[in-house]
């Protein structure tokens, strides 16, 4: 384990409580993003991996080792560390602004020379920056500069704090662009703080919602979504991105309409029609004794028989596409629209059968995230879920 | 004019001598004691306003009195002058190190910390430089004040310029007066422009900020 936090605890001589009984353990490569209202904690709590802050009870270990017990200052070289308001010496050009804590652990010159333009072709920028001073780069270009000079030295960690919160929205999507390249293809290990929900879940492997000191949940983005804990985490989310993460985090099964309409093989062209038109649908999914999907009956394969004492299994047709119940809708959406069907039937594991989704189904999630009303409760009306089946045309098949 | 110059022309120059050894060693030991201290200051939660303050009340005492104090302590001489300019350009030097370092911003200190420079370093690499060019504006203050009251020393026999000024005025020469005055006034410029370029170079280069 990388970096272990256990029972920290922060209070100060006020008797406030900043910090109180805060547990995680980050795995190396990990993007933890800490998220809260101000005075939640989450930056007192950043601060104190580096030391910068001191805990009133607990223990930070990094490799195993008690963080109590070394030095602060070679602590902190070994840690990168980038702030909100950047942070960059004005008086120095980038270069040695780069080369800062390289010179400090007495890297040679030439190495720390090498790592300068090693860096800021990291940060995306032209190697002729590395002569100008921070006063002369844009605001976002100042901060690329931040970022990488916290890697300058090989840091493992990073802690950055609200590092892109100055920033416009433009600027602020490429650098986090470059920060998640950094961790994705770098390995580098990041503890963020943010207030912005949409940079936590888009950024981090697992966010920890703060209020008042205390964490209020640990997960993955997905998870959070999927499951809020509770009213506080629903609220910082907020109702409507919750709604448009919908297609992302809902499964198929939670929007599908069960009981679709099916018939056996065995069963005649006479039973099939009978069904289609007790059910008003013109497409019948054929499954067998075990409700296992075989394949399905469109109206133009009936037409066109006219001996109504044929078995369906002669007329079916085998080649039928599904989804599965667990996958999330954002997958099957595409399929669904790519394959230019009115509907798709659900299947479980084992290829049983377990429902269908329509194009309707899909109107509802796309209605929901537009008008803003929540969808998750809805069921179906009705068992009968043929409305599609009704109204569908010739190309409405379950066909691939 | 030309009368006065060959007349006083070597004494002219030794006094103008002495009065910038008084004015540059009680300087330098302004700067030498201020510049810490004011440092210091900065990085204490209290009892910067007290010294500041106590700095400013030095200030207050006439010139003429504080060099009267002297000599009990230092009796008369160049030494006893050196001290009084010295607790005068102290006030400066002190308030403008301690503005100049507290004036430096949060960012840039919690950047340096963070970062793992030592207290020292995080001083000498960052906070310094960056308030120089306050510092220097409070050191070239303090010049200008402490060359123009080290005419006074000459009342305690340090010598300098004063002494055209005191025989003038004893004399009833005009002549003599202004041969002190206008040295003095002269001398001044010199050392704050002098003192302004030094100003200019510590000064970081920044084009925006």
């Amino acid at each position: 384990m990388l970096l272990e936090m256990s029972h920290l605890r922060k209070e100060y001589p006020n008797g406030k409580m900043a910090v109180d009984d805060f547990n995680l353990e980050v795995d190396r490569g990990e993007f933890i993003c800490f998220i809260g209202t101000s005075g939640s904690g989450k930056t007192t709590t950043m601060r104190m991996i580096n030391r910068m802050l001191h805990q009133t009870s607990g223990t930070i270990k990094i490799n195993g080792h008690d963080i109590a017990k070394m030095d602060p200052v070679k602590l902190r070289r070994s840690i990168g560390y980038v702030i909100q308001s950047i942070g960059l010496m004005p008086h120095m050009t980038i270069q040695e602004n780069i080369e800062l804590v390289p010179k400090l652990l007495g890297w040679s010159p030439e190495k720390r020379a090498q790592q300068a333009h090693k860096m800021i072709a990291l940060a995306q920028l032209p190697d002729e920056m590395l002569q100008r001073y921070p006063g002369e780069l844009s605001g976002g270009q100042q901060q690329r500069i931040g970022v990488v000079r916290a890697l300058a030295a090989d840091q493992e960690i990073i802690l950055m704090d609200e590092p892109f919160g100055a920033l416009d929205p433009i600027t602020r999507e490429s650098l986090q662009d470059l920060v998640k390249h950094l961790q994705e293809d770098l390995g580098k290990t990041f503890i963020f703080v943010t207030h912005d929900m949409d940079e936590a879940l888009n950024l981090a492997t697992r966010v920890v919602i703060m209020s008042q000191g205390k964490q209020v949940q640990v997960d993955t983005p997905e998870n959070i979504l999927r499951h809020p804990a509770n009213e506080f985490v629903t609220n910082l989310i907020g109702e409507e991105r919750l709604i448009r993460a919908q297609p992302n985090i809902l499964t198929v099964s939670q929007i599908m309409k069960p009981h679709p309409a099916t018939i056996h093989p065995e069963q005649t062209l006479a039973d099939a029609i009978d069904t289609m038109h007790e059910r008003r649908v013109d497409t019948l999914l054929v499954i067998d004794q075990t409700q296992k999907l075989v394949g399905y009956l469109d109206i133009d394969d009936v037409s066109r028989k006219t001996d109504v004492q044929t078995p369906v299994s002669q007329l079916m047709n085998h080649e039928v596409s599904y989804v599965q119940a667990k996958a999330l809708i954002g997958d099957s959406v595409q399929r669904l629209l790519k394959l230019g069907v009115k509907n798709i039937p659900v299947v479980n594991a084992t290829k049983q059968l377990v429902g269908i989704v329509t194009r309707t189904s899909l109107v509802d999630i796309v209605y929901d995230a537009l008008r803003g009303a929540p969808a998750t409760d809805e069921q179906p009306a009705s068992p009968i879920n043929a409305n599609i089946h009704a109204v569908a045309n010739h190309e409405g098949s379950a066909d691939a | 004019m030309i009368h006065f110059f060959t007349t006083y022309g070597s004494q002219l120059i030794a006094k103008i001598g002495q009065h910038l050894y008084i004015s540059a060693i009680a300087l330098l030991l302004g700067i030498i004691v201020a510049v810490p201290l004011g440092i210091l200051l900065t990085r204490m939660k209290h009892g910067a306003n007290f010294v500041i303050t106590l700095a400013g009340v030095l200030q207050t005492i006439p010139a003429m009195a504080l060099l009267a104090i002297m000599i009990p302590i230092f009796g008369i001489g160049s030494t006893p002058a050196i001290v009084a300019l010295f607790i005068y350009s102290l006030l400066p030097i002190l308030r403008n190190t301690y503005l100049g370092m507290k004036g430096v911003s949060p960012a840039v200190q919690d950047a340096a910390k963070g970062m793992g420079m030592t207290w020292w370093q995080a001083i000498i690499q960052a906070d310094l430089p960056l308030a120089a060019p306050v510092i220097m504006a409070g050191i070239r203050l303090s010049a200008t004040y402490v060359i123009a009251w080290a005419t006074l020393a000459s009342y305690i026999g340090a010598g300098g310029l004063g002494d055209f000024i005191f025989n003038g005025l004893n004399l009833y020469r005009s002549d003599l007066i202004l041969g002190g005055s206008i040295p003095v006034i002269l001398l001044a410029l010199l050392v704050d422009y002098l003192l302004g370029k030094v100003e200019t170079r510590v000064t970081p280069r920044q084009i925006l900020r």
